[in-house]
């Protein structure tokens, strides 16, 4: 049995070690400042396709991830770990996307790459914190989808079992495909690169990316197709130009707030029976349990 | 989110070195190599940068997934159920990771599925192991057995187990010890014999075998009846099938992560490897050079966690007000820590490098005759790989050894509790110096190196070797411990006596290091502007050139009468 897997995957500013200047005065994010990785919870995804795939062995893993040109290092990092074929969705008209008109655009491209069996992504990711560009996406396309997966348990020609990992606990659910699945970070941490793979896929490009490159290098490049990554860009997907960039996005920004946690005054106990009780009496009547 | 490769520019600076461009045009032909050419070089720096990245990858696996699990592996440890060897929970993990990393049969030649890399990278990778999990490294490190299948077995044989090397589906191991065979392997008894159908029949017990229960295993045995030494021997591999018995897993101090087994072998089938007879003087000779460069990555990646654990604990101890590396009796622990990790490192990657130019050497004279200049450079280095081999293999087990003991005292009453890391490497260190031959091997046979004039050649061409001017008060100490080498020398031949020349020879063997090590040092200052290399190159040479002279003046005194003083409280 081989599976049709479409991955995506988004590059990230790495907001996990944010400096003085992640954050521009206007509230956006300053991207320059901030280094550009995988996303995190896009890994885990990969690595439950890959983990398909490593029992199954004709399933074809396909790679999407939109995002200017410098994303196609997420392309190769999948290479890398194996994956067959990635598509780097870009287009300036793309710009200023919403999770609408992002999930719509998405939808376009897997479009492109039906029939498949499986979607996978991240749950979220740690630049826009959203959770919704996964669920959109399948909405857009009409299909199943569960969410905060953290193990595919079986898998047959025409169903998944997945647990679900939940804020008070887990939930076992059982869908048709094709579905959709977003990851959860408590997933399987995902593998590291191959040597081989590496070896064999560093030197992969997109068009943009050939064109700063000199002859000798094209000469090499033309006798290997497999280095080829190729770009969507607006007309490739035939998306409708109304639905997709700053134009297609409802979502409007009010306003940015700079919030910093204050502590506030402490009260110091002993672990003497008197202090506990209360302490669970304060936090009963304030509410936080109970 | 550690690795253990860009945290350590130690390592980055060895792979810089200048050397590195002859052995990587020898080992990719020039270039015109074309097997498997989807991730075969196109140049030097193309492969230089394969090297780079992929022991980032190592770095980045060692530090984020092997370190974490060392604890868990050195308590779990492995078990033995149904006669199969189960490793430790932790351990299956590493394997898997290092498996889907690519990263088993890295010195392999392509064409069995290897990434052809260099020794020296190889290397690189097994300090970085070890530094995360010391158990780990004997069952990584035994794919080098593969290393001794592809110089001697016949190409049938490569190309059907080779592969199962490359791709991570079986582990190997070299079963040599007996209850009665250990130093001395000529003692081996298993026997093997033919049966009427042609196939090498094994039968006999064997002890101490590190991952004992591999799939894949170079066995030594008594293929000649009617003989007692080592001419009656021959080498085996065998494919692990249902006649062999593991009669136990030993309960070690240390390195718990890798079972150590004691075998039974019951009509067991083997497949001959290269000629009858020929398996101790020669293949086993080979087998241990690699397992002895392993244990010298094993002890510098040790040392190196040994050093950055007491270094962390000494930044945050408080004492009498101060942390306590401001105080001389601890700094002076660290930094000796330091020499040593460092001096055994660039011998570590000087002998490796040796290694790649004759091994390489030998691989073209496969293919084609060798130039007159080619095998002569084949010789020089493969003699100079023979003898620095166990000189490194000993000083770096020693070292590795002095530096945990000095770990633990940083830690104080806390390095005596299982509660820090140290506490482990301290028990992992100690197999450094025993196996693949104890200390008092390696110096016999590292003294064959003062005996050929193997040290005098090299340390002559050290010498010639230009360095910038403000080093050359480093050189000045050289020259002078090198005078006070050859009196010393001259003084133990003159009294010409073998079993004078025997008690001493551990002396002659480590002024020598010193000394190699001191001019090594020096080239590293030399070739990088960091103020540190400078001031470690002068550091040790200040240490090494006052034990070399306490050295000599401890055999200026000796005499020969004193062997039997010796004796009286030993024998």
């Amino acid at each position: 049995m081989g599976l049709k897997i479409i991955v995506l995957a988004k590059q990230v500013p790495d907001t996990r070690n944010v400096g003085k200047n992640a954050m521009r005065a206007d509230g956006t994010v300053n991207r320059g400042a901030l280094s550009a990785i995988y996303n995190p919870e896009d890994l885990n995804a990969l690595e439950q396709a890959l983990l398909i795939k490593d029992k199954f062995k004709d399933t074809e893993i396909t790679l999407l991830t939109m995002g200017p040109p410098r994303a196609a290092d997420i392309i190769r990092e999948s290479l890398y770990r194996g994956i067959d074929k990635g598509f780097l969705i870009t287009d300036r008209r793309f710009a200023g996307a919403d999770t609408l008109a992002t999930s719509y655009v998405i939808s376009k491209a897997v479009l492109k790459c039906s029939p498949f069996d499986i979607i996978l992504s991240g749950r979220q990711a740690i630049d826009g914190d959203t959770a919704q560009v996964g669920p959109q996406t399948a909405e857009h396309l009409g299909i199943a989808q569960i969410t905060y997966a953290e193990e595919i348990q079986s898998i047959d020609k025409s169903s998944i079992q997945v647990k679900r990992r939940l804020e008070r606990g887990i939930e076992v659910v059982k869908s048709k495909l094709p579905v959709l699945i977003t990851v959860h970070g408590s997933a399987s941490k995902c593998r590291p690169k191959n040597a081989k793979l590496l070896m064999k896929y560093k030197y992969a490009k997109t068009n943009t990316e050939l064109q700063a490159l000199n002859e000798d290098y094209m000469n090499s490049f033309k006798a290997k197709p497999y280095l080829n990554i190729e770009e969507l860009n607006l007309d490739d997907l035939g998306c409708d130009i109304e639905r997709v960039g700053l134009k297609g996005s409802p979502t409007k920004v009010k306003n940015i707030e700079n919030v910093v946690f204050k502590s506030k005054d402490s009260k110091r106990l002993t672990a003497s029976n008197r202090d506990i009780k209360g302490l669970i009496k304060t936090l009963i009547e304030s509410r936080v349990v109970g | 989110m550690a690795n253990f490769y860009t945290d350590n520019n130690n390592l980055v600076f060895h792979l810089s070195n200048p050397k590195m461009k002859d052995i990587v045009v020898l080992k990719e032909d020039d270039f015109k190599n074309e097997e498997n050419s989807e991730i075969a070089p196109v140049d030097f720096e193309d492969a230089m940068d394969n090297y780079k990245q992929i022991l980032e990858i190592v770095g980045e696996v060692t530090g984020d997934i092997i370190a974490p699990n060392a604890e868990s592996v050195d308590k779990e440890g492995p078990s033995l159920i149904d006669n199969r060897v189960h490793y430790a929970k932790g351990t299956d993990e590493n394997m898997d990771v290092l498996k889907k990393a690519g990263l088993l049969g890295m010195t392999l030649p392509r064409r069995y599925g290897g990434i052809n890399f260099p020794t020296t990278v190889y290397c690189m990778a097994v300090e970085m192991i070890s530094r995360a999990d010391a158990s780990l490294m004997n069952l990584f490190g035994l794919q080098d057995i593969g290393e001794t299948i592809k110089e001697y077995a016949t190409e049938d044989i490569m190309k059907e187990y080779l592969p199962r090397f490359a791709s991570g589906e079986s582990t190997g191991a070299m079963i040599l010890t007996e209850p009665d065979a250990g130093s001395d392997l000529q003692a081996v008894n298993m026997k093997a014999t033919l049966d009427k159908d042609g196939v090498w029949r094994l039968n006999g017990v064997k002890r101490f075998i590190t991952n004992g229960n591999a799939e894949l295993s170079l066995i030594l045995a008594r293929s000649e009846e009617d003989t007692t030494d080592g001419r009656g021997l021959s080498m085996f591999l065998y494919d692990r099938d249902k006649t062999v018995t593991v009669r136990r897993i030993e309960d070690k101090m240390g390195i718990h992560g890798s079972p150590t087994c004691e075998l039974v072998y019951n009509n067991s089938p083997a497949i001959l490897i290269g000629k009858r007879k020929f398996g101790l003087i020669k293949y086993v000779m080979a087998l241990m050079n690699g397992a002895r460069i392993g244990v010298a990555c094993q002890s510098v990646g040790i040392a190196e966690a040994a050093y950055r654990e007491a270094f962390k604990y000494a930044e945050e101890r408080v004492q009498f007000g101060k942390k306590i590396n401001r105080f001389p009796g601890v700094y002076e622990m660290l930094t000796n820590m330091k020499l040593k990790i460092d001096a055994s490192r660039t011998l570590l990657y000087e002998t490796a490098r040796f290694i790649d130019v004759y091994k390489e050497y030998e691989e073209i004279a496969k293919k084609r005759p060798l130039t007159p200049t080619e095998k002569k450079e084949m010789k020089k280095n493969r003699k100079r790989a023979e003898v620095l081999t166990p000189l490194l293999k000993g000083i770096s087990s020693e070292y590795c050894n002095e530096i945990v003991y000095d770990a633990v005292q940083i830690h104080g009453g806390t390095g005596f509790m299982r509660d820090f890391p140290v506490e482990r490497l301290y028990r992992d260190a100690r197999i450094t110096s025993i196996y693949e031959g104890t200390t008092q091997l390696q110096v016999i046979a590292a003294a064959k190196g003062i005996s050929g004039g193997i040290y005098k050649e090299l340390i002559k061409e050290y010498q010639s070797v230009e360095i910038k001017p403000e080093l050359e008060f480093l050189s000045k100490i050289l020259n002078t411990m090198t005078e006070e080498y050859y009196s010393t020398i001259k003084m133990v031949d003159d009294a010409d006596d073998v079993e004078f020349t025997n008690f001493h020879s551990r002396r002659l063997v480590e002024m020598a290091a010193n000394i190699l090590m001191g001019y090594l040092l020096t080239f590293d200052a030399d070739r990088e502007t960091e103020y540190w290399f400078k001031s470690l190159a002068e550091l040790f040479l200040k240490k090494a050139q006052s034990e070399n002279r306490e050295r000599f003046s401890y055999i200026r005194k000796s005499q020969i009468k004193d062997m039997s003083l010796y004796k009286k409280f030993a024998v």
